[in-house]
């Protein structure tokens, strides 16, 4: 018999990702609705000490995956690590981030497990032991409302739209024998940004520049260091070469949903719609009295990005000091 | 090199989808179909590999009668040959019933390299390429927006949250695309009428040797429950002052007090 919720978390050179804190917080409210436990699974090289901090979130149990050949996410790695330590444990539920790594690995082992899988999710619920989630599809158009036959039940969760909640339980914490498998896959070479850049899938609060800026994005990344946040783009701002492909908001691109979304020199054409349309509040700035953006933000400001956008960054920084 | 792509047909990604009668399903008629954005990017890059190594592209994808013309637009890029999975017991699979369907469709190819989209822009599922490479037990790479094959291998450069990873697999392998990867070509006049002739398999769910009960409508692990429109922002509200810095002061008063999110 299926029993139980698993939250897969993610840590990147030892300290967790957001988005764990999310599952995990996810993770617990499933587990109380089905007054089940919940285990929190920690993958990776040198991560014993994250145990500790994940309990905070409400796991009953960790499960701590812990092997020289785990410090770089590879999928089959990844997979068949936590294939094997779940086997005995057969959860009713798998809840696990919707990042990259997430994505990549939910996917390969719901097919390994046979099971279902509902990708992106921004909503769960809990009723009668039954569990709905809704997931944005058609670029997030359409919202479905789906169950998942059989088990386990896997939940991939969009980042950034949990919320995170503190429970604190002192865990039982477990550290298996790590059983990799055969692994083909060799991570050869690592470039990451640095510079404390926030990510922009983790991002609280994201400016983004599209045709508009004229490919002048300083106003921008000084407004978003003013708001902590990060900086996005749409793909004109990027096919001319003025960002990087990553940073790309859309139907193409990332799909981010911050507290946060402040559009400008967008248009707001469908595609780009489809990458940020679950941020909370949208604030778009456009000459253009007419452009679509306008439709689907908050608060809208009529105006040349040139001269607002310094302000808006002056009256931050006066406000935050 | 023998090379898969995998093609799907979605909507158009600026077509109107609307909610079918049933509550479930969309509305098919309207609307405008094209091959998948991310597997515009596969079908340019097999070609690439195979202008430079030598070798053939195979297209397979599965879905209605309508698909072939996905398939079509594929050969008249320059895919070799096409294979479609077509079969009435087919319709309506989910993402893992459609990757077992492709699964038994490749595995009866001569294939070194498989590369599909990272997602479909229709239910936006990320998952049909790891399946895939899970059911033929070949490893795997997503989102690669550079690749090279060596000597019996594949390097692929993955754009992950934060910077790119350089990873390398042993063929066979399959890889997911990532905008960044290439500019796809367009289907030349010429193309297109070489393209008629290119040879087109069809294949039924029987004659790939799987269980009607593992795929289409009766397959299914995802249940679509309902189907509706994302909910409604309030109207916006447009800041009107008489400078820029009385507007900003506006926006930071809002955001700050209203919001809370200053
Ligand atoms: C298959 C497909 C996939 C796509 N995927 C994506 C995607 O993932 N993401 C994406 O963004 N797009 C995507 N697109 C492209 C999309 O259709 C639009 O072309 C693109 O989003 C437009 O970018 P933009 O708003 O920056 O430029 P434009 O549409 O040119 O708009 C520029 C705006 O800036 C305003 N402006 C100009 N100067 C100023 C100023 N000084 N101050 C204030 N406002 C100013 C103008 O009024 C205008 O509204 C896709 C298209 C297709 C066909
Ligand atoms: N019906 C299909 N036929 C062929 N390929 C498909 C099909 N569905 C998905 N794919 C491939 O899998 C990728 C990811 O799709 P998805 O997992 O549905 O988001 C697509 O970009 C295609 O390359």
């Amino acid at each position: 018999m299926a029993n139980g919720v698993v939250a897969i978390t993610e840590q990147r050179d030892g300290a967790f990702r957001k988005v764990s804190y999310e599952v995990v917080s996810e993770g617990r409210r499933i587990a109380d609705a089905l007054s089940c436990n919940l285990t929190a699974v920690v993958v990776g090289s040198g991560v014993e000490a994250l145990a500790g901090e994940i309990q905070a979130f409400g796991a009953d149990a960790v499960l701590v995956l812990d092997d020289p050949g785990l410090a770089d996410y590879r999928t089959d790695a990844y997979a068949n690590g936590v294939a094997a330590a779940l086997a005995p444990h057969a959860p009713a539920v798998v809840v696990i981030g919707a990042t990259a790594q997430g994505k990549d690995l939910a996917a390969r082992l719901a097919a390994r497990w046979d099971a279902g899988l509902a990708m992106d999710c921004t909503a769960v619920a809990v009723q009668g032991g039954a569990i709905t989630c809704t997931r944005p599809m058609f670029g997030g158009k359409i919202f479905a409302d789906v169950t998942i036959k059989g088990a386990p039940q896997v939940i991939a969760l969009r980042p950034n739209v949990m919320p995170i909640q503190r429970v604190a339980r002192s865990a039982v914490v477990e550290t298996p024998p790590v059983q990799l498998g055969s692994v083909k896959t060799t991570v050869v070479e690592k470039q990451m940004d640095t510079g404390g850049k926030v990510e922009l899938t983790e991002a609280e609060v994201i400016v983004s520049g599209g045709r508009g800026t004229g490919g002048n994005f300083g106003p921008l990344e000084e407004l978003a260091a003013a708001l902590g946040g990060a900086v996005g783009a749409s793909r004109s701002a990027v096919d001319e070469g003025w960002r990087k492909h990553s940073d790309q908001v859309g139907q193409t691109g990332r799909v981010v949903s911050p507290a946060l979304y402040i559009a400008c020199g967008i248009s707001g054409a469908i595609q780009h719609l489809a990458g940020m349309s679950t941020s909370k509040v949208i604030v778009a700035i456009n000459k253009d009295a007419e452009a679509p953006i306008f439709a689907k933000a908050d608060v809208g400001i009529v105006g040349d990005i040139f001269q607002v956008v310094p302000e808006i960054s002056a009256a931050v920084r006066k406000i935050k000091s | 090199m023998d090379i898969v792509v995998l093609v799907k047909q979605v909507p158009d990604t600026e077509s109107l989808v609307q909610i079918a009668g049933d509550g479930v399903s969309i509305k098919k008629e309207e609307i405008k179909w094209v091959m998948n954005p991310y597997d515009e990017l596969a079908v340019e890059e097999a070609l690439r590999i195979r202008e430079a190594k030598g070798g053939s592209v195979t297209v397979v994808s599965v879905g209605p009668q309508k698909a072939q013309e996905t398939i079509r637009t594929a050969l008249a890029m320059g895919a070799d040959k096409g294979l479609h999975v077509h079969d009435p017991l087919a319709e309506g699979s989910d993402a893992l019933a459609t990757a077992k369907l492709l699964a038994a469709a490749v595995k009866g190819l001569a294939f070194d390299l498989i590369i599909c989209g990272q997602r479909g822009v229709d239910e936006d599922n990320y998952q049909v390429g790891a399946a895939v490479a899970e059911f033929l037990n070949i490893p795997q790479i997503s989102l690669v927006n550079k690749a090279e094959v060596l000597d019996g291998r594949i390097r692929c450069h993955r754009v992950v949250e934060g910077g790119t990873v350089v990873v390398e697999a042993p063929l066979p392998a399959l890889f997911t695309t990532q905008r960044g990867l290439n500019e796809p070509r367009y289907a030349s006049l010429p193309g297109i009428m070489k393209a008629k002739k290119k040879p087109l398999e069809v294949k039924t769910v029987a004659e790939l040797g799987l269980d009607p009960a593992a795929v289409g409508a009766a397959g299914r692990k995802v249940l679509i429950q309902a189907l509706r429109l994302p909910p409604e922002r309030k109207a916006v509200r447009m800041i009107r002052a008489e400078t820029p810095a009385a507007t900003a002061a506006e926006l930071v008063r809002i955001l700050h007090t209203e919001a809370k999110l200053i």
